[in-house]
C-alpha cells in the first residue's frame, strides 16, 4: 500500500492536488503495479478528494486502465481490420497455445495476460501486438513464439 | 492538379536541420494577426479528419478575451488505417513542436498540451526528452510558451475534441454539447486551438515557404498536400506525402494489387468507394475527404467482414453516453448478422439504413454520426455480400 502512496504524492507533487492529476496517477500505478485494485482507487479518490465512485466511473471508462488483476506482462494484439486481413487469428491461437491460456485469460503465475485491443496504428506492418509499451509489428506464429520465449526467460 | 495521376510531395519529412530556428525567428518578428492571415491565405484545413480552416481557428481562438488560453496537439490518431502522426512523430516532432509554438504566439497562448495516445508509449520518454529541449529553446528566443506532453489510455473517442479535453482534466472520455466550440471553451473551458499533429506540421511548412507555395498544389476546395497512411491490398504499404485532388483511380493505379475492388478512404468512420466509381470520386474535401487512411481491397475479401469488423470497432468504442450511438451501433451488427443467417428478410438492410440516417442527425459527436458512412456506402455497393 505505501508504494501506492508514494506514486499518489508524487503524481500531486507534479500535476496538483486537482482532478486533472487523476489520469497520471492512475497510469502511474497500471505502469508500476500492473492493474489497480480497488483499495488503491478509494486511496487515490480520498487523496484527491473525489468520490470512490466517481474515480472508478473514470478509470473503468479507459481500456488502459485495468482494474481487474492483469500479469506483469500484458500483450495486446491488434483485432482491427488490416491485422485481421494479415493474420492476428493465427497469432492468438499460437500465442495461446504458447502460454497455456485463453484469450482474456492470465497466466497463474501472474507473469502474462493475453488480451485484444483496437487499432493500433501499425496497418502496414500487420499484425502487431503490444507487450506493455513495446511494439511488435509484422509478426509470423514463429515470431511471436520467439519474442514471448524472450520475455518467458526474463 | 494534374487529377488523372498522383503526385509525390516532400514537404512534412524535408530534412532541413535549420527549419525550426528559421520559422521561430521569423515569427517572431511577425504580428500575430499576420500569421494568421497568412494561415487563412493558404487554405490548410485541419488534416486530422474534420478539416475545419486552421487559420480560421486560430483566428476565432485569438478573437476570445481571456489571461489563459491553449494550443493543444491532438496526438490521439486512432482512426483504423491511420498511422501517419506516429510516423511524424517518430521522425520529426520538432516540426510538430514548432506549429504549436507558431499557433500559441498567433493565438496569445502561453501553454501548449500534446495528448498522445497510450498505444504510442513507446514514443514517451524520447518526446518527452525532446519537448524539454524544445521549450528550452523557446525561452532563449523569447517566446512565453511550453509544452507538456498528456497520455491517453486507450480510448478512441479521446480522439474527439471535447472527449480529449474531458481526459486531459481528468474525467471519462465523453464529449461534450457543441456549442459552446472550443475556440470559446475548450480545456479547462478556456478558449483553445485544438489541432491534429500533421496540420501543426503543415503550419511549420508554411511559415517557412508562405502560402503561396502550399496555394499551389491541390485543387480550389483542397489545397496543398496530405501524408496517406495506406493499406490492406497493396504492394506498397506505408506512408506517402500526395497532393491533393488525384481520383481514386490516380490512386488505385499507383498503390493497387491488380485487383482492388473497393478503397475505404477516411478509415472506419469513411466512405467505401467502389470500383465502378474509382473514376468519378476525387480525394478530398469536393469528393470523399479522409484523415489519411486509405484501406484498400481486392476480390478476395467479403465486404460482409469489413463492414462486421467496423461496426464491431465502433459498438466497443461508443463511450455510451447518447443512446443513438450506443444502441445504434450494437443494433446495426446485429442487424447484419441477422441478415447473413437469413433470420432476418433482405429487405431489413433498409430498415437498418434508416436507422444508421438517424443515428447520423442525432448522435452526440462525429463517431456516432460517421457510422452512417461506412454502413450505408457499403451496403449500397456490396448489397450481395452483405446477404449471402
Amino acid at each position: 500500500m505505501t508504494d501506492v502512496n508514494l506514486i499518489i504524492n508524487e503524481q500531486i507533487e507534479k500535476y496538483g492536488r486537482e482532478r486533472q492529476a487523476l489520469m497520471p496517477i492512475l497510469q502511474k500505478i497500471v505502469a508500476d503495479k500492473n492493474y489497480i485494485t480497488e483499495d488503491e482507487l478509494a486511496l487515490v479518490a480520498e487523496a484527491l478528494d473525489l468520490s470512490a465512485a466517481d474515480v472508478y466511473g473514470t478509470a473503468t471508462f479507459y481500456t488502459f486502465l485495468d482494474v481487474v488483476p492483469r500479469g506483469k506482462y500484458v500483450i495486446r494484439v491488434c483485432k482491427t481490420i488490416s491485422c485481421h486481413m494479415s493474420g492476428k487469428d493465427e497469432i492468438i491461437k499460437t500465442l495461446e497455445k504458447t502460454l497455456g491460456i485463453k484469450l482474456g485469460e492470465t497466466t497463474p503465475d501472474r507473469k502474462f495476460t493475453l488480451l485484444q485491443a483496437n487499432c493500433m496504428g501499425w496497418c502496414h506492418k500487420g499484425p502487431v501486438m503490444l507487450i506493455n509499451d513495446e511494439v511488435y509489428p509484422e509478426l509470423t506464429p514463429e515470431k511471436a513464439i520467439a519474442i514471448v520465449q524472450e520475455y518467458i526467460a526474463k | 492538379m494534374e487529377k488523372n495521376r498522383i503526385s509525390k510531395v516532400d514537404l512534412i519529412f524535408e530534412n532541413d536541420g535549420t527549419l525550426v530556428n528559421t520559422v521561430l525567428d521569423k515569427v517572431k518578428k511577425m504580428n500575430p494577426d499576420d500569421i494568421i492571415m497568412e494561415m487563412i491565405d493558404s487554405g490548410l484545413k485541419g488534416r486530422g479528419g474534420a478539416g475545419f480552416p486552421t487559420g480560421l481557428k486560430w483566428k476565432f481562438t485569438k478573437a476570445e478575451n481571456s489571461y489563459d488560453k491553449y494550443v493543444v496537439c491532438n496526438a490521439d490518431e486512432g482512426e483504423p488505417g491511420t498511422f501517419k502522426d506516429r510516423e511524424i512523430l517518430d521522425r520529426v516532432p520538432e516540426k510538430v513542436f514548432t506549429g504549436m509554438a507558431v499557433a500559441g504566439y498567433a493565438i496569445g497562448a502561453r501553454k501548449g498540451y500534446m495528448y498522445l495516445r497510450a498505444e504510442y508509449n513507446f514514443l514517451l520518454k524520447g518526446l518527452i526528452k525532446k519537448v524539454e529541449e524544445f521549450n528550452k529553446l523557446l525561452k532563449d528566443k523569447g517566446f512565453d510558451f511550453n509544452i507538456e506532453i498528456r497520455s491517453g489510455a486507450g480510448a478512441y473517442i479521446c480522439g474527439e475534441e471535447s472527449a480529449l479535453f474531458e481526459s486531459i482534466e481528468g474525467k471519462r472520455g465523453e464529449p461534450r454539447n457543441k456549442p459552446p466550440y472550443p475556440t470559446v471553451a475548450g480545456l479547462f473551458n478556456k478558449p483553445t486551438s485544438i489541432n491534429n499533429v500533421e496540420t501543426l506540421v503543415y503550419a511549420t511548412v508554411i511559415m517557412k515557404y508562405g502560402a503561396e507555395k502550399f496555394k499551389e498544389m491541390g485543387t480550389k476546395d483542397s489545397r496543398g498536400s496530405k501524408v496517406f497512411s495506406i493499406s490492406g491490398d497493396t504492394p506498397n504499404a506505408g506512408i506517402y506525402e500526395l497532393e491533393l485532388g488525384m481520383t481514386v483511380a490516380a490512386f488505385v493505379d499507383e498503390f493497387g494489387d491488380g485487383d482492388t475492388k473497393a478503397v475505404q478512404v477516411g478509415g472506419a468512420s469513411g466512405i467505401c468507394v467502389p470500383r465502378k466509381k474509382f473514376n468519378d470520386m476525387i480525394i478530398g474535401y469536393e469528393g470523399v475527404p479522409t484523415g489519411g487512411s486509405m484501406m484498400l481491397f481486392n476480390s478476395s475479401r467479403s465486404m460482409y467482414n469489413v463492414l462486421k469488423d467496423y461496426l464491431e470497432f465502433f459498438a466497443e468504442e461508443s463511450c455510451g453516453q447518447c443512446t443513438p450511438c450506443r444502441v445504434g451501433c450494437q443494433q446495426l451488427l446485429r442487424g447484419i448478422e441477422a441478415v447473413k443467417k437469413g433470420e432476418k428478410d433482405p429487405s431489413y438492410l433498409e430498415t437498418l439504413k434508416k436507422l444508421a440516417q438517424t443515428m447520423k442527425i442525432s448522435a452526440k459527436c462525429g463517431l456516432g454520426q460517421s457510422v452512417a458512412n461506412p454502413f450505408i456506402s457499403i451496403v449500397d455497393n456490396f448489397r450481395e455480400e452483405i446477404i449471402y
